[in-house]
């Protein structure tokens, strides 16, 4: 029988390799991607160039492939520093209770109460748009469902009998933190970190697109798919297809990982 | 009398990822062999964990679908095959489970008791079977969650003997009941036995078997270390297996100790 | 009963709590923002050539001076005699805009709703009872192949397709050009693209979260009981039934999604919808307006949860029989 789990670190490390990859070329091309060259434009793909060319004799491959960099960069940030508030103050809504705990969860309900897009669009309006204002907004609105998984399981866990017992036995509470809180919660936190990911990098993208995001002169794929708008109807379809397409892909392979992750991570689950 | 189940060199498996990559076999249920006869209660008698419950799972083919299982199970004198106990259950296979989560908690137990049929037959059928235990017809109009710990499990045995079953398989079904309420379910199973049914009785409790049952089946780590009949361990004559002998004197009544001999009373 | 309405009562009251919360965010971030009211509103032209006097007293009519708390208070005391203010860019009382853009949007959301809940549990309880076999794979695969696609690329897909290579779909605009009164067919018509878009991403989301569910109900006791008892119509019997519950909670916590995703969609078919005038009072520094859609959005939002959490008392019997007892 095949071992699922050996699969799975495999895909993992392949799909890591894979992201890292267009991080890397993206940013190299970023460059490219901005050229213009007016001698020949608007060439459907190509062997030479494979996604082909827009109206302003830009390569759309490097343009397509500076975008994901900089999604993936920005995707990256923004799901760290919100996994990071929800560790913050789902930690501190269950070790504190109280009203500590009703404000952090009526601030939950508050911030699940507004759809994202609209939300992200207020924040980034008060950052001034452009790329810190897509990130504020970005990392602002979606910590709430970790957090609150986040407070589930440290509620769960200090509810537990050892827990109190160790307590009882003269344990700090810092240690017992450190020791079991964090060890237990970190695949869960991981996990949620990974799958923060693909959301992150379609709101930003949607945000970008709607004009809130990040500005036009970046080779963000937001700015592509929106500029592509304006010559889908005289049949350029090469302009939003790949961008597009390779967007999906980016972020299916994020979706997967944390997939994965949380198959690897799982302490022992039946073999399915 | 010819057996009306008999299971031979059953053995149950399962493969569980461990931490990480490692994979860790599990074998809950290793060649078990026992053998029921019409009108006979046999208790099952094994610890917590080795692996009861999934002997009656097997028995009904509802172990999960990653589960391994090997050896001959034979129905009235015929291999018991999945498409067999399938036409089976509910008709002459019954189940009796261990307590109220076995009840659909959003379904009235009228309903739930009639099996989706709402002639006026099968009603009629359930509502005999109900007061057969002691169950007024308003019981049927409750949930689940409306119902005592003692009242629940009369129901799951009313809706498991609902049918004419010719096998009753109970796992475990006094746990919660305080002795007098454990004694009435108990004296419902010599019942059945009376009325001709083979009675497979599984617990953890070997005091509660010795006083329903006509043989005892030992378990241990999930193997049959001894077929013995009730009378016998009940005077602890003829032991011959030191596990069982372990049994009987770890019972309260006989010294409580379940170390080595030190001379019988 | 009693016990029925205390609860309602107090949902209700933390919505209300919700709702101030919401509002007060909306406006210190528009506050925070470095848009100049005075200059979105009244152009930087027309500014130029104002004298310093002009200037001021616009200044205090549009509030410059006064502090963002004072600002707050009033624009509350207003709006909760229903004055909303008026859109800077459609000059008009933004209850209005916002009462004829959600008339068009509505169709677009509870069509979309109703679809993508539908879908989505279908899938769910086909990919859950299932497990492991194709159908549920081939669910699965679609669920996160739809969860990785943008809403707007979907959107831009589906027109290219149809709109622009088979031609057998209007681009956009929820009523042709120059119709005064569109028919019921014509509205259909230029709804269908944005509903299958949104429809397609919100089912998504919901067959996923209906499978886990079923897979859950499917592990449990009372299954095996019910098993174990020869019982037909297992799914139908006892699976959908005790889906219902999250199902219940899935689908009217679908409701900002929904919207949220008309957001973007709307932009793209240039459907003139609620989702489409919140791109446009953002990009034009249009504030009352982009406070007003955002409060009546989160509105929507603990509507639906609310109704879910009304709805849970009427289908749960824990709940139902508990409260009658009690």
């Amino acid at each position: 029988m095949k071992n699922r789990r050996k699969n799975a670190l495999i895909l993992l490390f392949f799909a890591c390799l894979l992201l890292l990859a267009i991080t890397l070329a993206g940013g190299a091309l970023s460059e490219t991607a901005s050229e213009t060259n007016f001698a020949h434009k608007n060439l459907s793909p190509c062997p030479a160039y494979p996604f082909g060319i827009d109206w302003m004799g830009r390569d759309m491959l490097a343009r397509t492939l500076a975008g994901l960099s900089l999604s993936i960069r920005v995707g990256g940030l923004t799901a760290c520093v919100s996994a990071a508030i929800a560790l913050a103050l789902g930690t501190a809504c269950a070790l504190s209770g109280g009203w500590v705990d009703d404000l952090i969860s009526w601030l939950i309900d508050l911030v699940m109460g507004v759809p994202h897009i609209l939300l992200i669009i207020l924040i980034s309006l008060a950052c001034g748009q452009g790329f810190w204002g897509v990130t504020a907004g970005v990392a602002l609105t979606h910590w709430p469902s970790l957090a609150r998984l986040v407070r589930g399981e440290v509620i769960q866990l200090c509810a537990a009998p050892w827990f109190r017992m160790s307590r009882r036995l003269g344990v700090s509470r810092g240690q017992l933190l450190r020791d079991h809180l964090l060890p237990h919660l970190l695949p869960q936190f991981l996990t949620g970190l990974i799958l923060q990911f693909p959301h992150a990098i379609l709101h930003e993208a949607s945000v970008t697109f709607l004009g809130f995001g990040l500005p036009p002169e970046k080779p963000a794929i937001g700015v592509i798919l929106e500029e592509s708008m304006a010559y889908l109807t005289t049949g350029r379809w090469w302009l939003a297809l790949f961008p597009g397409l390779t967007l999906v892909a980016v972020v299916a392979l994020f979706a997967l990982m944390g997939e994965r992750l949380r198959l690897l991570l799982a302490p022992a689950s039946a073999q399915d | 009398m010819k057996p009306i189940l008999t299971v031979e060199n059953l053995s149950v498996s399962f493969t569980r990822y461990g931490r990480g990559l490692s994979r860790v076999e599990l074998n809950p249920i290793r060649r078990l062999s026992l053998a029921v006869e019409p009108g006979q209660v046999a208790a099952v008698v094994g610890a917590s964990g080795s692996g009861k419950s999934l002997l009656a799972h097997a028995i009904f083919y509802l172990l999960p679908r990653n589960a391994r299982v090997s050896g001959t199970l034979l129905y009235d004198g015929v291999p018991l095959t999945r498409p067999l106990a399938e036409s089976l259950r509910g008709r002459e296979l019954a189940l009796i489970p261990q307590g109220v989560t076995y009840l659909d908690p959003m379904m009235k137990v009228g309903p739930q008791l009639c099996r989706g049929q709402r002639d006026q037959a099968s009603r009629l059928r359930c509502r005999q079977a109900l007061g057969r235990y002691g169950l007024g017809p308003e019981v049927e109009e409750l949930y689940p969650f409306q119902l005592s710990g003692g009242m629940a499990r009369r129901v799951l045995i009313a809706s498991a003997v609902a049918g004419e079953p010719r096998l009753v398989v109970a796992d475990e079904p006094t746990p919660g009941l305080d002795l007098r309420a454990a004694g009435r379910v108990l004296g419902h199973f010599r019942e059945l036995a009376g009325q001709g049914a083979g009675v497979l009785f599984i617990t953890h409790d070997l005091n509660l078997a010795l006083t329903v049952a006509d043989k005892i089946v030992v378990l241990q780590n999930g193997q049959t270390v001894d077929e013995v009949p009730a009378c016998a361990l009940q005077k602890g004559e003829g032991l011959t297996h030191p596990y069982t002998r372990a049994l009987w004197r770890a019972m309260p009544q006989n010294a409580f100790d379940p170390g080595e001999e030190v001379g019988g009373p | 009963m009693r016990h029925r309405l205390q609860f309602t009562a107090k949902k209700l009251i933390r919505m209300a709590l919700l709702l101030l919360g919401v509002s007060l965010t909306a406006f210190l971030l528009m506050d925070a923002s470095p848009l100049d009211p005075l200059q979105t509103n009244v152009g930087q032209t027309a500014l130029g050539s104002m004298s310093s006097e002009q200037i001021a007293r616009l200044e205090e009519y549009w509030g410059a001076n006064t502090p963002a708390a004072e600002r707050y208070l009033g624009w509350l005391g207003s709006a909760l005699r229903g004055d909303l203010g008026v859109s800077l860019l459609y000059r008009r009382p933004v209850p209005e805009v916002i009462g004829q853009r959600l008339a068009n949007s509505l169709w677009l959301l509870v069509l979309a709703w109703a679809l993508s809940g539908a879908a989505g549990l279908a899938l769910g309880v086909l990919a859950g009872a299932s497990r492991g076999r194709w159908p549920d794979r081939l669910v699965r695969g679609w669920c996160l192949l739809i969860s990785s696609t943008p809403a707007f690329w979907l959107a831009l897909l589906l027109l290219m397709v149809f709109a622009v290579w088979l031609k057998v779909l209007p681009v956009g605009l929820s009523v042709p050009i120059g119709a005064a009164a569109p028919t019921l067919a014509q509205r259909l018509r230029h709804a269908l693209l944005p509903v299958l878009t949104l429809s397609i991403t919100g089912a998504a989301n919901i067959a996923l979260h209906t499978r886990e569910k079923v897979v859950d109900v499917l592990d449990s006791d009372y299954i095996l009981f019910a098993r174990a008892r020869g019982e037909k119509h297992i799914l139908r019997r006892h699976v959908l039934r005790n889906v219902a519950l999250p199902a219940i909670t899935l689908q009217f916590g679908s409701i900002g999604e929904i919207v949220g995703g008309s957001v973007v969609v709307e932009q793209v078919f240039s459907y003139p919808g609620l989702g489409q005038a919140a791109v446009a009072a953002g990009l034009g520094g249009d504030m009352p307006l982009l406070l007003g859609i955002t409060v009546i959005t989160a509105a929507l939002v603990f509507g639906g949860n609310l109704v879910a959490d009304l709805l849970y008392g009427v289908v749960d019997p824990r709940i139902r029989r508990g409260a009658a007892r009690g």
